[in-house]
């Protein structure tokens, strides 16, 4: 597959970033986050781009979605992420549908998966325990209790936690923590007993959770896949996750620097316009690079997602990585190259670096990413 | 599709039937290559017969047109052709300056009967170029170069110095940058040039590396005749010729042709001489370096592929050659620095037979060039920031 976008994902491209424009520029974000909203995203504009198939881009037609692929998937986040467009899509509509439509039952596809695509029922993934991503790390407990299972523990840092009607439970039925095998993924409804919630709204405003699972039951039907077999469904879903962030990433950290090279192109020094300086020159073009590597990172691995799954990892990895060490450093030159100006809210730049702080953590930042290439090289 | 498989297996077919074993060995730095040329030496009978069966193929310049010594594949056949030699390890059966650099020039620039007279020469390895293009006081600013070539009627005549010409003294033809009109902008006033090295009046002397190497030279040019065929494109319009011939050769250095120096993993030679524990490396934070190093390297790899993709479907940027060649320069200049790291004293020996004569550190200092040869990474840099970015007085 070549490394650029087919005509119809260009066309997709240009939809979505017109939408967005029109729907929820970055003045949408402020209001929201102005205001308190604790929702912190907004239900109407999510029922829009649901209509607009992105709530459904990657539930299959049957299941009333559009069926359509990661890049596009990864398309709509970039764009998103110019925007600073707060919503459930990387949570629910990456993250869930990937686990739901590629390991679920018929039965737990229909009764989740249209309400999804209709923009109606959000999902959350709740995996991380500690304060960095280790997914195999896994402790929160779930023993066997009549015929279901009983969940005690908890999770942290649940993207969309304190919005979720239903959570995806990564818990531990066998084995001890580090080890992959004895993990189990569970549907457990976000208001059921001995569930509770803390709202822990991001750096970034962004809606996420803290939660504690006290004798919490559910019955056989919960369990997404094999008792004791959830990896691969998890990593699945992590991997749609790390590769939307990465999507999202290019699309903010681009945003960044285009603004940022626009204002060397208009702000004056000492007589000259600041774009002028070969020291800024020399960092532009560097950091323009760079951004041209990770962008290549990034539609590789949506592509290998599309087209060969269980062979996506390390290339997630490579650009979870490098995208977000190299959003970061778009931040950064953003705010550096803005002077004062850039320290304040009311120009944007800050506004991005948090969004892209918070987004390089999910499911892992460049260095658990790295970390891992290095020891699937066998270092 | 179905077209491209067809060709990968009757690829596959002929390398496995033609390509000598001997030549499938990857190569072990700059020395290994087969540069070709008049007084080309062949170290072996395999070197020989392999140049020869590729050249009949048209495969030394597969995407040369079939009557200028090519075998006129499109670029994706051209790919799966470079594919299935390197799963056989199949080297390269000739590399060179003409290819690299002259042949995709004359292709756009040249007439008909110059194509005709020297690219088939090229593809068949029979005459090694050189690029007179650097002088003592025209390195980054190429277009200020001195050497000028006169009107004399039926021939040009050519007197002044270049430097820095990598392996002059073993070439047989120049392609050279000489000015033709002094009174015209530094830009408009140059022609680009052919010529025989054997041509009375040029001279050379070798300049030591700090490798050791000499691969290149100091070249001088006293009253040389040049016939006026040998003027590429217009007279006075030679620039753009050279610029265009430099976006090969910056892909030709960054593109990775080259390739990195590190003949295997950095993690295995790390494992090797600082030691693993439990499968990771002991030393943690060189551990560190060398996956991040890796990581770059990979990434740089798909955004060469996306280069071409990008050329390819019509959106490509004429300074993309910048982008690659910089970011592939200190992604080279780190994996050496990275295997000197690892490698510790035993990289430091220079001279005897366990250290094949200091061949780490002669890789190791040859890659510092990356970022000189070529265009140096700060010419990279202010050519993004004007052709790309458009930023004011770049
Ligand atoms: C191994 C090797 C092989 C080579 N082979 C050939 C060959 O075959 N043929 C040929 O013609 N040439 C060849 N060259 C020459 C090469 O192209 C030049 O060395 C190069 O272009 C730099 O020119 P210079 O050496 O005069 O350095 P200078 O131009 O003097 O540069 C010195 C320093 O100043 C910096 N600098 C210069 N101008 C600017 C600016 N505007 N902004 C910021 N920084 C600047 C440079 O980046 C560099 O760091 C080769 C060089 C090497 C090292």
């Amino acid at each position: 597959m070549p490394l650029v976008l087919t005509d119809e994902q260009e066309m997709m491209r240009d939809s979505a970033r017109g939408f967005l424009a029109e729907h929820a520029p970055i003045a949408h974000f402020r209001k929201i986050r102005d205001s308190r909203d604790p929702l912190c995203f907004s239900r109407d504009l999510w029922k829009t781009m649901a209509e607009m198939g992105f709530a459904g881009v990657l539930v299959p037609e049957a299941f009333g979605g559009v069926g359509l692929g990661y890049v596009e998937a990864g398309i709509i986040l970039e764009e998103a992420g110019r925007t600073l467009t707060p919503s459930p899509m990387l949570s629910t509509a990456l993250v869930a549908v990937t686990v739901l439509a590629r390991f679920a039952s018929e039965a737990q596809k229909t009764a989740l998966l249209p309400g999804i695509a209709k923009g109606e029922r959000i999902v959350a993934l709740a995996v991380d325990e500690g304060a960095k991503h280790k997914p195999e790390g896994i402790a929160l407990s779930a023993k066997r209790a009549g015929n279901g299972f009983r969940l005690d523990g908890r999770k942290g840092f649940v993207l969309d936690g304190a919005a979720a009607d239903t959570l995806i439970v990564a818990a531990r039925t066998a084995g001890a923590p580090g080890e992959i095998s004895g993990i189990t993924l569970f549907l457990v409804d976000a208001k059921a007993k001995g569930v509770t919630a803390e709202q822990t709204i991001m750096v970034d405003n962004r809606n996420a959770a803290r939660f504690t699972f006290e004798g919490v039951e559910v019955d056989g039907g919960a369990v997404i896949g094999e008792v004791d077999g959830g990896w691969a469904a998890l990593e699945a879903g992590l991997n749609a996750g790390r590769a939307g962030a990465a999507a999202e990433l290019v699309g903010a950290g681009g945003e960044v620097f285009e603004r940022t090279v626009a204002y060397v192109r208009e702000r004056k020094q000492f007589g000259k316009l600041i774009g002028e300086f070969q020291g800024l020159q020399h960092r532009l073009a560097h950091l323009y690079t760079e951004m041209e590597i990770a962008r290549a990172t990034s539609l590789k691995a949506l592509q290998m997602l599309d087209e060969k799954p269980d062979a996506a990892g390390p290339y997630v990895a490579l650009a979870k990585a490098k995208t977000g060490e190299i959003a970061r450093l778009a931040s950064q030159e953003g705010v550096q190259m803005h002077g004062g100006m850039g320290m304040t809210d009311d120009l944007d730049f800050g506004i991005f670096m948090k969004k892209i702080r918070v987004t390089q953590e999910i499911f892992g930042d460049a260095n658990f990413h790295t970390d891992r290439i290095a020891r699937l090289r066998g270092y | 599709m179905a077209d491209l498989e067809t060709f990968r297996a009757e690829a596959g077919a002929w390398l496995n039937a033609n390509c000598p074993p001997e030549m499938r060995v990857p190569f072990d730095g700059e020395d290994a290559i087969t540069w070709g040329g008049r007084n080309w030496v062949f170290r072996s009978e395999a070197e020989k017969v392999w140049l020869e069966r590729m050249a009949a193929k048209g495969w030394t310049v597969p995407e040369w047109p079939r009557e200028y010594g090519g075998a006129s594949l499109s670029r994706d056949e051209a790919k799966v052709l470079r594919e299935e030699m390197g799963k056989r390890k199949c080297r390269s059966p000739v590399e060179s300056f003409g290819i690299w650099m002259l042949g995709p020039a004359l292709l756009k620039y040249g007439s008909h009967e110059q194509k005709l007279e020297h690219l088939p020469k090229i593809a068949r390895g029979e005459i090694r170029w050189c690029q007179g293009y650097s002088e003592p006081g025209a390195g980054s600013d190429l277009a200020s170069l001195q050497t000028k070539a006169e009107d004399k009627g039926d021939h040009y005549l050519v007197n002044g110095q270049k430097i820095w010409t990598s392996y002059a003294d073993k070439a047989d033809w120049i392609f050279c940058l000489v000015r033709t009109n002094k009174d015209a902008p530094k830009h408009e006033g140059i022609s680009f040039l052919l010529f025989d090295m054997a041509s009375a009046g040029v001279t050379t002397a070798p300049i030591t590396l700090i490798s050791g190497a000499s691969p290149f030279c100091q070249t001088f040019f006293s009253d040389v005749k040049v016939p006026k065929g040998n003027l590429v494109g217009q007279l006075d319009k030679g620039w753009d010729i050279a610029k265009y011939l430099l976006t090969h050769e910056r892909d030709m250095i960054g593109g990775g042709s080259g390739g990195m120096f590190a003949s295997r993993p950095l993690g295995q030679i790390a494992a090797q001489y600082a030691g693993q524990d439990g499968g990771v490396l002991e030393d943690g934070m060189l551990r560190a370096k060398i996956a991040q190093l890796e990581l770059d390297a990979w990434a740089f790899s798909l955004a060469v592929d996306r280069g071409r993709d990008l050329a390819k479907a019509g959106q490509g940027l004429g300074a993309y050659s910048s982008v690659l060649k910089y970011y592939g320069a200190e992604v080279n200049k780190r994996a050496l620095e990275l295997v000197m790291d690892s490698m510790g004293s035993d990289a430091l020996e220079w001279e005897g037979k366990r250290s094949k004569e200091g061949k780490t550190a002669r890789d190791w200092l040859r890659t510092k060039a990356n970022s000189i040869e070529g265009g140096t990474n700060e010419v990279q840099l202010n050519i993004i920031a004007k052709r790309i970015l458009a930023l004011p007085g770049a």
